[in-house]
């Protein structure tokens, strides 16, 4: 896939730098306030850094050289967090730059009327407003986002989507919408700009990658209340320790009340600072994977929502089906030999430059061999379809080849005297009833056969649709054809349902039954027609190459236009649910292993009993608590990687997904910190740094 | 906040009748007529004059007596009137000292005595006024009650053995023996009282 | 564990489960006002309470509404009972002669049963007279059970209904709770207790001459009831003879039935269901003890079938039954292993055919200690907190797990309602974590769960290490606090600890040890049993009046199955990691550190 957004590196140097010089701007009490679980650890690094200037001054309460240690490592944590999100935010930037070198400042081609041919005078594009006329002719950048209201060019977008073949845009029709920075190629354009400045496409699509406007989606606000309740929990569990530790040294009558420090470590290590730390990051990330494959989300409330939806409303064709129906097959009439049939059907498609007519040439010479002819070296006439007729075909030798619906050719025939063998009826009537669209050729009063018309499903389209299932998502064909052959079509492709005969109106009334039955629906749309059922659907993803009206509708742009991107949309939302999920799972789980390193610590030399519970065999109290601290501040960094590339997500049921992340991030939670203290320990005292 | 205040106080009058009088009218009426023994305190009586109830242990200190459980019931052992347990801890050097003064005072009523002794005898009970001690702990004391009231092993044991009683259906409860009625019975049945050294240590 | 112990636990879980069943189903059609069994013979009564108290059954509540109706009720209950204990002196029926009880004791005893809570910082035959436990704290122990299941029933609408702006009408609620379940079953468990020898009677207590007259060294006391000392300050002792016996007797069984039935636990004597008069074989033990559980569990069936979907009850009744099941297993192997210190004196601890054996300090014979654990689990599962064995005197691992089941916010069966309604925030929150490592946004029973309802579910988690953490902290650094503990060392800290998490969780039952008739304790204790409460129940109704207004998704393969095994383990797995992370630095510096102590000592 050509892709303006180049797949950035993880760790591109550029980033990096950036990154590791926003962590130190982030520690702002005004940033860090927002995420409750950073600023109580930014907090606690405050306190712990007194505590340490207090030790120096010979007042401490525990070695200076340990708080220190501590307190640095506090503030590690800290800045790891800050750097996961500089660093999420960086890819970003970095594509934002990429889009805002395109945004220059332009001269735009002001009309005084809004036809070709009237005075323009030159005007900054960034006083353009909504509902001005200019004029772009070949050369020149679009100036803002619009639409055309005259002429036709070849426009250059890859600016945006990243494609170089330029694109068509006339007036009328669905190619009527222009973006602002692309450039058109040939011809001119008169365009009615739709856009206010500063709220360009190109506008919203900076804000959006660069995540500046990010507002927290649902999910995250719930998910930060649940991280704020835990901290709260593990606050109580930390604080009230002091008490009780003195009243246990009074019970024990030895051993010291445990340190302000060691406390200040232990609820850092406590509260879930895994997640809390990456869960901007995880949502900016999210965007980020969003805007990779070419989809330019207005708001991360889409995103997320993409990952609930439930039924998906796809359009048949471009779809479900390549565009065009193709020859399939030809059924001869009785008494006619198959390659007679095929020639003559050939010979009818000859001048027929329809992907139909197309197709039924290539057929024939698949299948027979027969090579195409060029239609007037053989003298030929061709006979172009009409509306009236319904048919196509060749004038030859005093032969009148023709192909097209039954009816018609029937009484093409019958005028010549001729008549339509029953075998030729039951042949339409079955093709029809199959979903196929039946094409009778006659040679004059002789009919000849049918030709098998098929709308052609895209390869691997039915395993797409059986994933979706699993995925527990419906999918609805939308079609224009008659219920007969859409359910043949639908059977084929595997999809739930489908609404045959659909109009604008129909397809509304569906999004809202759909809604009104609990479920979220997400359709694709690129004509102004789409607009309404755009504009109810949960997740509605318009084509760059439709029209205004459609984009301002949905709430997602796909570049490439490419309406199977629907699904890739569902499994990014999905995605960015399953990160958080994990690593929340992950976080919590791992405080159990930090308990088991640090309350035999605090409290061994009160109650030498509970040394009992220093299952890791861990060296000292001291690197004890130092090694889980570590461990906390250094797993953060070991998972930004994933926090940016997402937990990896498979196609499979609820149940099998859930097993599946309990046991790598429950489990592999609960484990991993075990190891992890136990080598940063054996590591520390190896060093003899405690 | 009015209209509400209505039901509030009518209902709540109306249910205190009905769960505060009818119904433990109800349950003791009914109580009354059909287990009237039961309802009452399950008292025991001997020659028509009550002697305790057969669900309240009593205090027994004489070596010719089966001993009941130590009570916790403070200052009077075996105080009906102010059920109470020791809830001394498991790791409590009180607790420790408590229970090894009263296997000490075991052993010292009967030196024949040898081997553990059966927790229930030196453990104090819940409420203090068990009615019970495990089958085993009658067993152990066998052997004092009959030298102090002189009469044969034999004698007793059948007797405890008559009194045991098995866990319901096999399954719930433990095996144990009621003190108060063994010891009644062993009043009934034999001659001689049940000696003068009082138990040290209840 | 032996053999015969395990038979014991399945034998009551399959108890448990087979009459929770139709249970649950009968109190279903109860609260929904479907014909049933009783409806003939009560719902006159039910119809002629609405009249006069001026209710119209089906005038639905929104969740505001609901909680006012119900938090003026408790008011008002709250300060009848505490009327009454201020006043019992001159009120009749008070055989004993009992005087008034104090303003300190009242105030928490009046919130303790208004709570469902029923800690008792007194000894119930020496402090309140017949009326007052009868009119008083029985009554209370029928109303605080019925309005606990009433906000569950409201919660459970909120589950059912799609687009529904109200909840339920909490009087008709209260009423139905009250006569249709309460009540019935009370009775039928009372006489069951009676015929089995459970005191009910009004006559005074009964005098018996001991068989043996017993002497005793005690303190001399004075004309008002003070020890009197001698020049050097040492209390004067007296010997005295006693030679009679004195039965405290009373209204029991009626009290019992429900104090276990209504999660409870308020005993009629000081020593609870340890007291022969209120359970006096082992058969009424087990009766009891299915009663404390019996509503709690069949409460998530009817559930289940106000969801209109049965599984879903199961599985949470199954969750609840595999934690109270690994407790009780711990418990009972832990106190039928005994107590090594007392094997090292000479003690006989080892299970036979002639004895229970076991740790037997605080524990009756009758239940040895299979049947003391398995209590002692059911009922801190439950919040019952009624007792027939002191958990003071429990083994370290014994008297954990007690205290475990308490901080884990009584979900575990819970208290009548509010266990389940516990427990369900426990789900949404399960829910929550699951949905999203499943890539969906969460939702249960098809209502989404949104961060509204994740912040009233959060205030719910909070609730027990608030109560229990802060109540514990306050008491341990405070001289009053200290002064309480009956028992040396890391034990002492259990004391408190358990305390709290008594009171905070509304059970009720304690290391009794601790002195905590004092005016500290009677207040701090107070405040943790109405936080415990009611800082539960109103954002439980706020999430009742959130979920009734959303709209159903309907599920499909992409929805997280909530009655699947994978889903029950993962519940259990929420419900212990969160009470796990939060206590067990607490739990360390008391029971942990105590059995390791007594290994220690042992060897």
């Amino acid at each position: 896939m050509p892709s303006r957004v180049q797949a950035l590196k993880l760790a591109e140097p550029a980033i990096v730098r950036r990154a590791i010089a926003e962590s130190f701007k982030k520690l702002d009490p005004r940033h860090m306030v927002r995420n409750p679980v950073m600023f109580v650890t930014e907090v606690v690094s405050v306190l712990t850094t007194f505590l340490f200037v207090q030790a120096l001054r010979g007042q401490g309460e525990a070695p200076a050289g340990f708080t220190l240690a501590i307190s640095v490592w506090l503030w590690f944590t800290v800045l790891f967090a800050n750097f996961a999100e500089a660093m999420a935010e960086g890819r970003g930037k970095a594509q934002a730059d990429a889009l805002r070198r395109s945004r220059q400042e332009l001269v735009a081609k002001f009309l005084s009327e809004p036809r070709h041919g009237s005075g323009w005078a030159p005007v900054p594009s960034r006083m353009l407003h909504s509902g001005d006329v200019v004029l772009v002719d070949a050369g020149d950048i679009v100036p803002g986002d619009g639409e055309v209201i005259e002429g036709i060019a070849s426009v250059d977008e890859s600016v945006i989507t990243g494609e170089s073949a330029p694109v068509i845009r006339e007036s009328g029709g669905d190619r009527s919408a222009v973006t602002g920075g692309t450039r058109v190629l040939s011809d001119w354009l008169v365009v009615r700009i739709s856009a206010e400045p500063g709220e360009t496409f190109l506008d919203r699509m900076i804000g959006m990658v660069e995540g500046a406007k990010r507002q927290r989606t649902p999910n995250e606000i719930a998910l930060s209340i649940l991280l704020a309740a835990l901290t709260i929990v593990f606050l109580l569990a930390v604080a009230t320790l002091l008490p009780f530790s003195l009243y246990a040294v009074k019970a024990a009558g030895q051993g010291q009340p445990v340190t302000v420090t060691v406390l200040a470590a232990l609820l850092v290590c406590l509260i879930p600072t895994t997640i809390g730390g990456l869960l901007s990051a995880i949502g900016i990330a999210g965007m980020d994977r969003m805007v990779q494959a070419n989809v330019i989300a207005t708001s991360g409330r889409a995103v997320e929502a993409a990952g609930d939806v439930d039924v998906l409303l796809l359009d048949k064709t471009g779809t479900i089906t390549l565009g065009n129906r193709q020859a399939t097959a030809f059924v001869p009439a009785r008494g006619v030999a198959e390659e007679e049939l095929a020639d003559a059907a050939q010979l009818a498609s000859l001048a027929d430059e329809t992907p139909e007519g197309r197709s039924i040439v290539v057929l024939a010479k698949e299948k027979h061999g027969l090579r195409g002819r060029e239609v007037h070296g053989l003298g030929a006439t061709f006979v172009p379809f009409s509306a009236q007729t319904r048919m196509s075909g060749v004038n030859l030798d005093g032969r009148e080849v023709r192909k097209g619906a039954a009816d018609a050719v029937a009484e093409f025939v019958r005028e010549r005297g001729g008549s339509v063998g029953d075998d030729v009826r039951e042949t339409v009537d079955a093709l029809a009833k199959s979903g196929a669209t039946p094409l009778v050729v006659a040679d004059g009063p002789r009919v000849l056969g049918v030709v098998q018309l098929k709308d052609i499903v895209k390869g691997g389209i039915r395993e797409r649709f059986a994933e979706l299932r699993t995925m527990g998502i419906k999918t609805v064909m939308i079609t224009g054809d008659n219920p007969l052959t859409a359910a043949a079509i639908a059977a084929e492709a595997g999809v739930d349902d489908f609404l045959a005969e659909a109009t604008p109106e129909a397809k509304l009334r569906l999004i809202r039954e759909l809604q009104t039955g609990g479920r979220l629906v997400a359709m694709t749309g690129d004509g102004t027609n789409d607009a309404p059922a755009l504009a109810q659907a949960d997740v509605a993803v318009a084509m760059n190459s439709g029209t205004q009206a459609a984009k301002e509708a949905g709430n997602m742009v796909d570049l490439d236009s490419n309406p199977t991107k629907l699904l890739e949309v569902v499994e990014i939302g999905k995605q960015l649910l399953m990160t958080r999920g994990s690593l929340t799972t992950f976080s919590i789980a791992n405080d159990v292993a930090k308990y088991f390193a640090i309350i035999p610590a605090m409290f061994v030399a009160t109650y030498p009993q509970l040394g009992a519970l220093n299952v890791m065999r861990l060296t000292t109290p001291a690197s004890a608590v130092m090694s889980a601290v570590i461990f906390n501040a250094l797993i953060i960094i070991a998972l930004i990687p994933l926090a940016l590339r997402g937990v990896e997500y498979r196609p499979v049921g609820a149940a099998a997904l859930l097993r599946r992340n309990l046991l790598v991030y429950g489990l592999g939670g609960l484990v991993a910190p075990f190891v992890g203290i136990k080598a940063i320990d054996l590591l520390l005292s190896a060093l003899h740094l405690v | 906040m009015r209209s509400q205040l209505r039901p509030a106080l009518v209902l709540l009058v109306a249910l205190h009748v009905l769960t505060g009088l009818v119904y433990p009218l109800a349950v003791t009426g009914v109580a009354q007529v059909v287990w009237p023994a039961e309802a009452g305190g399950s008292l025991v009586a001997v020659n028509g004059r009550a002697r305790g109830s057969r669900l309240i242990g009593q205090p027994f200190s004489s070596p010719g007596y089966f001993w009941g459980r130590p009570s916790a019931t403070s200052p009077v052992p075996y105080d009906a009137s102010a059920s109470s347990g020791s809830n001394l801890g498991p790791t409590n050097p009180a607790l420790l000292e408590l229970v090894r003064a009263r296997i000490a005072a075991l052993r010292a009523a009967d030196p024949t005595l040898k081997g553990p002794i059966p927790v229930d005898l030196v453990t104090a009970s819940a409420s203090g006024l068990d009615p019970d001690i495990s089958v085993a702990a009658a067993l152990v004391q066998i052997p004092r009650v009959a030298r102090a009231r002189g009469i044969g092993e034999a004698g007793v044991r059948a007797l405890v053995e008559r009194h045991a009683v098995a866990p319901t259906l096999g399954l719930l409860g433990e095996p144990r023996v009621n003190v108060l009625l063994l010891n009644l019975a062993l009043d009934a049945g034999s001659e001689r009282g049940p000696g003068e050294v009082p138990r040290p240590g209840v | 564990m032996t053999a015969a112990a395990a038979v014991q636990l399945v034998l009551y879980l399959g108890v448990l489960l087979a009459l929770a069943k139709p249970l649950g189903i009968y109190m279903a059609r109860a609260y929904e006002g479907r014909p049933m069994i009783l409806g003939p013979v009560l719902g006159p009564v039910e119809r002629f309470l609405y009249r006069i108290a001026g209710v119209k059954a089906d005038d639905e509540m929104d969740w505001k509404r609901y909680a006012l109706a119900m938090l003026l009720f408790n008011f008002v209950g709250f300060l009848l009972l505490y009327a009454l204990q201020r006043l019992q002196g001159g009120l009749p029926l008070n055989p004993a002669r009992l005087p008034s009880v104090g303003p300190d004791l009242s105030f928490n005893t009046a919130i303790s049963f208004v709570t469902n809570t029923n800690w008792q910082s007194y000894s119930g035959e020496q402090t309140m007279s017949d009326l007052t436990q009868m009119l008083g704290l029985a009554v209370q122990n029928f109303l605080s059970a019925a309005s606990g299941m009433a906000v569950l029933v409201a919660l459970v609408r909120g589950f059912a209904r799609r687009s529904a702006s109200t909840v339920g009408n909490f009087w008709a609620d209260t009423v139905r709770g009250t006569l249709y379940v309460l009540l019935p079953l009370s009775f039928i468990l009372a006489l069951a207790l009676v015929s089995q020898g459970v005191a009910q009677t009004f006559s005074a207590s009964k005098r018996v001459a001991l068989v043996e007259p017993v002497t005793v060294t005690s303190p001399k006391l004075d004309a008002a009831g003070a020890q009197v000392k001698d020049a050097q300050g040492n209390p004067v002792t007296e010997t005295v003879t006693v030679t009679g016996q004195t039965l405290a007797l009373g209204p029991a069984a009626s009290q019992i039935a429900i104090k276990q039935l209504g999660t409870n636990g308020g005993g009629f004597f000081n020593v609870n269901s340890a007291h022969p008069f209120e359970n006096p074989t082992p058969l009424s033990g087990f009766l009891e003890l299915v009663a404390i559980l019996l509503i709690p569990g069949a409460l998530c069936l009817t559930f289940g079938e106000m969801v209109r979907d049965r599984r879903q009850g199961w599985a949470i009744l199954a969750a609840m039954a595999v934690i109270l099941a690994a407790f009780a297993a711990v418990d009972v192997a832990s106190e039928q292993r005994g107590n090594p210190l007392l094997a090292k004196l000479g003690a006989d601890q080892r299970p036979s055919a002639t004895q229970g054996g076991g740790n037997m300090e605080g524990k009756e014979v009758r239940f040895g200690p299979v049947a003391s654990a398995l209590w002692a689990t059911a009922t801190t599962a439950a919040s019952n907190g009624s007792v027939n064995a002191m958990h003071d005197s429990f083994t370290p691992l014994g008297g954990l797990a007690p205290m475990a089941l308490m901080q884990i916010g009584e979900v575990v069966f819970g208290g009548v309602g509010s266990g389940l309604y516990g427990m369900l925030a426990f789900v949404i929150v399960a829910v929550f974590i699951a949905g999203l490592m499943v890539g969906r946004t969460p939702e249960y029973l098809g209502k989404k769960i949104g961060s509204f309802e994740m912040k009233m579910a959060s205030l719910v988690i909070l609730v027990p290490p608030a109560t229990v953490l802060l109540g514990t902290a306050l008491a341990v650094a405070t001289a009053a606090g200290r002064g309480g503990t009956l028992n040396p060392g890391a034990h002492g800290f259990s004391e408190i600890l358990y305390a709290f998490s008594s009171a905070g969780n509304n059970n009720g039952s304690a290391f009794a040890g601790l002195s905590a008739n004092t005016p500290f304790y009677d207040f701090t204790l107070g405040l943790a049993m109405f936080f415990g409460r009611f800082w539960t129940k109103i954002p439980i109704l706020a999430i009742a009046g959130s979920l009734a207004a959303k709209k159903m998704t309907p599920a499909g393969a992409g929805t997280l199955a909530t009655h699947t095994p994978l889903f029950v383990g993962l519940l259990v797995g929420t419900v212990i990691l969160v009470a796990a992370l939060t206590f067990l630095p607490a739990l360390a510096l008391g029971p942990i550190v105590e059995h390791l102590q007594m290994l220690a000592m042992a060897r």
